[in-house]
């Protein structure tokens, strides 16, 4: 067999039903296999970045691993930024790179371009295949690494001459990896420690991130059954929206610099946290020495690097969610463990003090859309509908965290820990690809959809009925933002001038145009956006001016929150959050 | 957890010996903006191509534990170990010293040389090349007396370093 057929052997043999991908020279003979079957489906995208953003978003709406096949050189290095993004935010990624023939590497060949060097700190591991015979074996194993542990995206850098050269192939089940081996079932000792903290706890409240979505729909479950047997609040990292039912009582939303008023005094006021899935980023903590600063904290995650790292815990738990939060459940049950059911209620009542202060309410008008209530409306046409949503990367996207409720794992595709604009449109088209008769919306903004736009022309192809839902507030508006709140309002090339006409472009593309101005003409522009079967390109007009409250400023602590403009007002934010991001 | 406090750490870590393993090691500590003092590296084990990397490093506790768990989650690595803390341990450094020189100063860079234990590994008639083992402090000890004799240039190896007693690392 050539190394191109073991390639897309492997890959059969992997479960793999869709690639998306670009041909180039040095890909050229996977392509032609490709041509010669019918088993694998391959999507071509108009640009490489966007490849792997479907890839991810195909990931994160399946649980399976996503397919990557770009060609050497610029293709490689245009699929940069969507590695690491899918590194940032774990997910499951085998992509495929062509590379010269092992006899000009090192030479500075016709697009030749260092990808295992480049790619080394932007992926959980990569491979440059030197040897056709090595081909099925890299592959499996990749997809091993790929999916293992702490899930992330892996680089196979194929010459030309390997997969032009003919070896034999191996099935995936006689390949085992040499050490990689990341452990799965937390240490009992370590469990029952936690749940003796839990079970004496007074004002404890669960932590949760995308490590609880990651570990599949049986670990959110089985933590929502947790939750609800300790009776304890539950907040959600912008990766863990979903992990536990948004709209659950024991739910406060979303924690960290725009989470909620609630999430984010429950945090700083609790005895003991339970991080589950979660790795304390800075985005959550604000400033570390003033987070949780009573709290005893409990942190269970499959990646023993994010225990300690930003913050010193009491009780580490390494594990994947699934299996720790059985045999917490299953234990906290044969101890007869119970809740400190008076501090408990205590508890509750200071939280619901909290969410008494209506934290996301937002100042409504009549004369123009806001973007909260877009959302707002957005949510309730669609909640009874089998959707997924998507966003771009800007306010857009907190208020989309903010004001879209999601009751279960894998609806919810967001570019997290390297807020990637550009990564909403490509991520829904992955999405549909899977799921082809539910609703897939990105919720995007003016800017960003800009990023990969020519994506429109892909769901043309393949007609994908993506809906892209634009806020369009004619500014970069995070950017305006933090102008405004740090540097004296000085919008330095934060407008975004000589805007298309998106419902002309989006007609050009093939797909429907809409446009809401007013108020009223909403909720009629939403129910049409979800009648047409085609792709569909909405320019929601908002209140420019809009800023996104709650607000943890850069610098500040958790109970420091900026609630809303007029508190803008009283508490000015000090110069020294300038210098973080 | 919470001490300050910067420690000087020797770190030993079994890897897969193949292309690229070294760059991923080094770019960890590098894009992570931790320490190396000293790193070497060779084959140990020829049947399992296995390397062994001896990295000495320096930071806080909290550092230093982050360094060990992010150097287990590259793929090809087999075994972490800190041998600062995990029992007792021995460690040598080689380096070849070359001092110039003629007359009284030549005399005396030999007389030193003695003391120390270091070995001549060449010579001509205005220069030697001294090779000599041990820790490190002994090797900084060495060269800084070698200083005002005519030091003309100094290779060393860098740490390598084992358990004592009977079991492996
Ligand atoms: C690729 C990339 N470049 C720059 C940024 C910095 N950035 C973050 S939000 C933002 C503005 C986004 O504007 P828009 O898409 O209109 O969203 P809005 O904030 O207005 O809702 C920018 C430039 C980024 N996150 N990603
Ligand atoms: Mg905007």
């Amino acid at each position: 067999m050539t190394g191109a057929e073991m390639v897309l052997k492997a890959l059969v043999d992997q479960g793999v039903e869709v690639i998306f991908g670009y041909p180039g020279g040095a890909v050229l003979p996977l392509y032609d296999e490709l041509f010669k079957q019918n088993r694998l489906r391959h999507v071509l995208v108009r640009h490489e970045q966007a490849a792997v953003h479907a890839a991810e978003g195909y990931a994160r709406s399946t649980g399976k691993v996503g397919v990557v096949l770009v060609t050497s050189g610029p293709g490689a290095t245009n699929a940069v930024t969507g590695l690491l993004d899918a590194m940032c935010d774990s997910v499951p990624l085998v992509c495929l790179t062509g590379q010269v023939p092992t006899h000009l590497i090192g030479n500075d060949a016709f697009q030749e371009a260092d990808t295992t060097g480049i790619t080394r700190p932007c992926t959980k591991h990569n491979y440059l295949v030197k040897d056709t015979n090595q081909v099925a074996r890299v592959v499996h194993e990749a997809f091993y690494v790929a999916r293992t542990g702490r899930p992330g995206p892996v680089v196979i850098d194929l010459p030309k001459d390997v997969l032009v050269g003919k070896g034999t192939y191996a099935g995936p089940a006689k390949v085992k990896h040499k050490t990689y081996r990341p452990q799965v079932k937390g240490d009992i000792k370590a469990i029952e420690e936690a749940l003796k903290l839990m079970a004496h706890a007074k004002r404890p409240i669960f932590y949760i991130g995308g490590g609880v979505v990651n570990s599949g729909q049986a670990a959110s479950q089985l933590l929502t059954q947790f939750v609800h047997t300790t009776g304890f609040p539950c907040t959600q990292t912008l990766m863990g929206l979903g992990g536990f039912p948004g709209s659950d009582p024991q739910s406060l939303g979303m924690v960290g610099m725009h989470g909620t008023y609630e999430a984010n005094m429950s945090m700083h006021d609790c005895d003991v946290m339970i991080c589950i899935g979660a790795r304390f980023d800075d985005r959550v903590t604000g400033r570390i020495n003033a987070f949780a600063p009573h709290a005893k904290k409990i942190h269970v995650d499959i990646d023993p690097s994010s225990i300690n790292k930003n913050v010193a815990v009491d009780i580490a738990i390494v594990g994947d969610v699934a299996h720790v939060v059985e045999d917490m459940m299953k234990l906290w049950k044969a101890k007869q463990l119970r809740a400190d059911d008076r501090a408990l209620k205590a508890w509750w009542g200071q939280i619901e003090k909290w969410r008494a202060r209506d934290c996301l309410r937002f100042g409504a008008s009549n004369k123009v859309i806001k973007p909260q209530y877009a959302i707002q409306r957005l949510y309730e046409l669609t909640r009874s509908r089998d959707t997924y949503i998507t966003t771009e990367v800007g306010q857009h996207q907190m208020w989309a965290a903010q004001f879209y409720k999601f009751e279960e794992p894998g609806r919810w595709m967001t570019s997290g820990g390297l807020g990637t604009m550009g990564y909403g449109l490509p991520s829904a088209m992955g999405v549909q690809i899977a799921h082809p008769d539910s609703l897939v919306i990105d919720i995007a903004g003016e800017a960003s959809i800009q990023m990969n736009i020519q994506e429109m022309s892909t769901l043309a192809q393949y007609r994908l009925p993506v809906k892209v839902f634009i806020l369009n507030n004619q500014y970069m508006g995070m950017v305006r933002q933090w102008q405004e709140l740090l540097h004296g309002g000085r919008y330095s090339e934060s407008y975004s001038a000589a805007l298309p006409d998106f419902v002309k472009l989006a007609e050009a593309y093939g797909a429907v145009g809409l446009k809401a101005e007013k108020v009223d003409e909403l909720d009629g522009v939403i129910e049409q956006m979800m009648a047409v079967n085609k792709p569909v390109i909405v320019d929601c007009r908002v209140d420019p001016a809009e800023n996104c409250f709650p607000m943890i400023p850069s610098g500040a602590a958790h109970n420091e929150m900026l609630l809303g403009p007029e508190d803008e007002a009283e508490k000015p934010i000090s110069e020294d959050g300038m210098v973080l991001v | 957890m919470q001490t300050q406090e910067i420690r000087r750490h020797t770190i030993s870590i079994l890897v897969d010996n193949e292309a690229g393993v070294l760059a991923r090691v080094i770019g960890l500590f590098s894009g992570r903006g931790y320490n190396i003092e000293s790193l070497t590296v060779a084959e140990v084990d020829t049947r399992e191509q296995l390397s062994r990397i001896t990295i000495v490093t320096s930071g806080t506790l909290m550092i230093i534990e982050q360094i060990k768990a992010q150097l287990r989650r590259l793929v090809p690595v087999h075994k972490v170990s800190d041998l600062t803390i995990e029992g007792p341990s021995v460690s040598r450094e080689l380096a070849l010293v070359k001092v110039t020189g003629a007359g009284e100063k030549r005399v005396e860079s030999l007389r030193i040389a003695d003391i120390f234990r270091a070995r001549v590994v060449d010579s001509t008639n205005e220069s030697f090349v001294f090779e000599i083992v041990g820790a490190t402090d002994k090797l900084d000890a060495f060269i800084r007396l070698m200083e005002p004799l005519g030091l003309m240039d100094v290779s060393r190896t860098g740490v390598v370093a084992i358990a004592r007693g009977p079991n492996p690392i």
